[in-house]
């Protein structure tokens, strides 16, 4: 079965200032799928995927041209509230950066701020986030406990369980290994399998071994542009731009 | 037998030892140089703490700290004293603070780096640098004269609020620098508002740099006395009653420091080296008290 | 640029020509050894065959070693699988010419009946075969590797005529049953030799071609 298209993007242009940082980006992002996007530095792939839940904002001097549709909704319209749009497009980073707070409290932050007050309901929420990020079990007995004493990789997962809490659709994960050790990173690649069950995961990815092992489909950047965008197992074995072969048999440059 | 002579033996290499450091004259002598300075540093401190310890000691009594010096009663205190101290300390935080937090906060939260910003800090900056008394003299005037205060707490307050803010902003600002950018991406990431984000991450985050703001402030007013003298005034009654305590902040009080100065010009050494000993235990606490507050409120911390 | 990577891809497609020149060899002596009944060649063409069993151990380790450290993708994952492969054939290929010599020497010893007229056909068109799939190899030429794949069936119907030889001689002369069976087999491992060289064609064409095809 054909699987709907979460995200539409079509003809996207990004400046930073003057600097043209993504050029016409076209792509269709399948529901309930990993879609890893892959490229050397400065490629344009995090600014890609901080332009999806709008976290470029926050920066100044960043024009956006084109169309950005969540559920065939424009994310870019002008009565949409980011709010909501970051409550249904979530987001991991880099750098474990779990709130200098306890652990409950973590998880409970997002859906404090949506307006969840009652107890019951949040302890059945950090519940319920904490397992969907395969970490209940082992902070179970210190919820109460600051967050900022875990691992780097139990950190990291706590941050999944956070951005799960508010339950989006829709997880951003930028990077979300390079900071780890390789027992924690294949937690988290085998938590991906289990996450793509009930969203729709987006990943950048620097380890080329990751987008094969963890994504249905992966996007090739290369200086601002999209220079491929195919199933991963077509674009790793059979790749159609010469660009994209030679960056992924590490021939590039 | 020919060629076994012509093989060459490997030099053997020349042993070199690596227990050489007691030949490095240099660094013998910038190593006592240090412990020299970091001596003297530590004997003048621990000096001039036992001299006032040893002039003031005897003066200070349950009496000294429970009275007012009174020549009908015949008693000598500075319980007026420490009482002003603590309207003056009380009256200038409520105010100095959430100004001080809040210039902070929007300096660096809010405020787009450019010429403002860069105006209103250098301000800051050279606010913190001013000598007290032209404090003590823009207070008299302007507080005193034209709002028309007098010689009142209230001016003394507000005169000391412009001088301690500088130290509230510029704590909590480098406080608030020091929050790792993730943290506010990270609330930001999952929908938050930015105030709603400042209130439950960064305020809480910055903590430990507030309090030590607002306790350093507490030390200057503590040890204020050219600014005060001409707006706070140098009364030393307590309120009569617990009617009268808003009322005093209308009246003129002066603080155990500007009490200090007079004594020491009445020629009073006694009791100027009693009020010394009260001072140097007051800031010892504030100190510690920096420490532990800081300690208790470092949200890094907590994780061990 | 990846030097290291593309040294032991460069290792490996010299150690895969020269398997294939050493069972090129190999055959083409054996072929020889069988029309001319020459004992002593094909007495060197079996011990050969440990050479050529010890290059398909090297190419192997090659592989294995690029596979463990290098990762590969795209076109060199498919060279690198597509050795892996294709040196088993050839290996394949190696032992039959070490099977065929070893009749060889059994039937130098008898009269060889002349009416297994197509055996000699199939062992020029098997060798043919054989030198064409490893020069498409080389060459990475895919249409070469494709017109190997055609001709299989060359040597496919030459085993039918020669088994009809081989049938023809056993119901004419009923004493030359041990020779005809001999011829047979021979006829059987020209016949595997097409299509080991078939597969080496087909893996040519996986490796180098730029879309996946069905092979």
């Amino acid at each position: 079965m054909e699987k709907q298209t979460k995200i539409k993007v079509r003809n996207l242009d990004l400046f930073y200032g003057a600097n043209h940082a993504l050029k016409n980006v076209n792509m269709d992002i399948k529901e309930k799928s990993v879609t890893a996007f892959i490229g050397p530095s400065g490629c344009g792939k995090s600014t890609f995927l901080k332009t999806l839940n709008r976290m470029n904002d926050l920066v100044d001097s960043v024009k956006i041209d084109g169309l950005v549709e969540l559920d065939n909704e424009n994310i870019y319209g002008e009565d949409v509230d980011t709010t909501l749009l970051r409550k249904k497009i979530g987001m991991v980073f880099q750098q474990p950066n779990p709130f200098p707070m306890s652990i409950y409290d973590n998880i409970a932050y997002g859906p404090r701020v949506h307006g969840i007050k009652d107890k019951n309901k949040l302890d059945r929420i950090v519940e319920e986030s904490l397992r969907g990020a395969a970490i209940f079990d082992e902070v179970k007995d210190r919820l109460k406990k600051s967050a900022l004493g875990l691992s780097g990789g139990q950190q990291q997962r706590i941050c999944i369980a956070r951005a799960l809490a508010v339950q989006p659709d829709v997880l951003l994960m930028d990077e979300p290994t390079s900071a780890l050790d390789p027992i924690s990173t294949a937690k988290i690649e085998e938590l991906m399998d289990e996450l793509k069950k009930k969203y729709t995961v987006v990943v950048v990815t620097h380890n080329m071994q990751q987008a094969v092992r963890v994504s249905d489909e992966t996007a090739f950047f290369l200086v601002g542009e999209m220079v491929e965008f195919n199933r991963t197992k077509d674009l790793f074995a059979y790749p159609k731009d010469k660009r994209t072969e030679d960056y992924i048999t590490g021939r590039f440059g | 037998m020919d060629s076994q002579a012509t093989v060459v033996m490997p030099q053997e290499k020349v042993k070199s030892s690596i227990a050489k450091k007691k030949q490095r004259k240099k660094d013998i002598l910038a190593y006592i140089a240090v412990y020299l300075s970091a001596t003297l540093a530590v004997a003048l401190l621990v000096g001039i703490i036992s001299y006032v310890l040893f002039k003031g000691a005897r003066v200070v009594n349950i009496s000294f700290l429970t009275h007012v010096t009174s020549f009908l009663d015949g008693t000598v205190g500075i319980a007026g004293n420490i009482v002003n101290t603590l309207y003056l300390i009380v009256m200038t935080m409520v105010i100095a603070t959430p100004i001080g937090v809040g210039a902070a906060v929007y300096l660096n939260e809010y405020a787009k780096p450019g010429k403002l910003v860069s105006i209103i800090e250098f301000a800051i900056e050279t606010l913190a640098g001013i000598p007290s008394i032209i404090f003590g003299l823009f207070g008299m005037v302007f507080f005193g004269a034209t709002f028309g205060l007098g010689y009142s707490l209230w001016t003394g307050a507000l005169t000391m609020v412009l001088m301690v803010l500088p130290l509230v902003t510029k704590n909590t600002k480098e406080a608030l620098k020091t929050v790792p950018d993730s943290y506010r991406v990270g609330a930001i990431g999952l929908g938050t508002g930015k105030w709603h984000m400042i209130r439950t991450i960064l305020l809480p985050s910055a903590m430990p740099g507030i309090i030590t703001g607002v306790i350093l402030a507490i030390g200057r007013i503590v040890g204020e006395s050219a600014a005060l003298l001409f707006t706070a005034g140098s009364a030393k009654i307590l309120p009569a009653s617990f009617n009268d305590l808003l009322e005093k902040t209308m009246q003129s009080g002066g603080t155990l420091t500007i009490q200090l100065y007079l004594s020491m010009s009445k020629g009073e050494y006694d009791i100027a080296f009693g009020i010394a000993v009260v001072l140097l235990v007051i800031v010892l606490e504030i100190n510690i008290l920096t420490k532990v507050l800081a300690n208790k409120f470092d949200l890094n911390k907590k994780a061990k | 640029m990846r030097t290291k990577f593309q040294e032991q891809l460069d290792i490996l497609n010299k150690d895969l020509m020269n398997m294939g020149a050493l069972i090129e060899k190999s055959i083409e002596d054996a072929v020889d050894a069988l029309m001319k009944k020459d004992i002593d060649k094909a007495k060197k063409v079996m011990d050969g065959d440990t050479v050529i069993d010890n290059e398909e151990k090297k190419i192997h380790n090659i592989c294995f070693n690029i596979l463990m450290q290098q990762q590969p993708v795209a076109k060199d994952l498919r060279l690198v699988s597509a050795a892996m492969k294709m040196v088993t054939d050839m290996e394949r290929i190696g032992d039959h010419a070490s099977d065929i010599s070893e009749i060889t020497i059994f039937l130098a010893k008898k009269p060889l009946d002349g009416r297994a007229k197509h055996i000699d056909r199939m062992a020029t068109e098997t060798v043919k075969m054989l030198i064409e799939s490893i020069e498409a190899f080389i060459d990475k030429d895919i249409e070469k590797a494709r017109s190997v794949i055609k001709n299989d069936d060359i040597i496919d119907s030459l085993f039918l005529k020669t088994k009809q030889d081989v049938i023809d001689m056993i119901s004419d002369n009923r004493n030359s049953g041990e020779v005809a069976t001999d011829i047979l087999m021979i006829a059987k491992y020209f016949e595997r030799i097409g299509d080991h060289a078939t597969n080496i064609a087909e893996w040519v064409i996986y490796a180098y071609s730029d879309t996946a095809e069905e092979i």
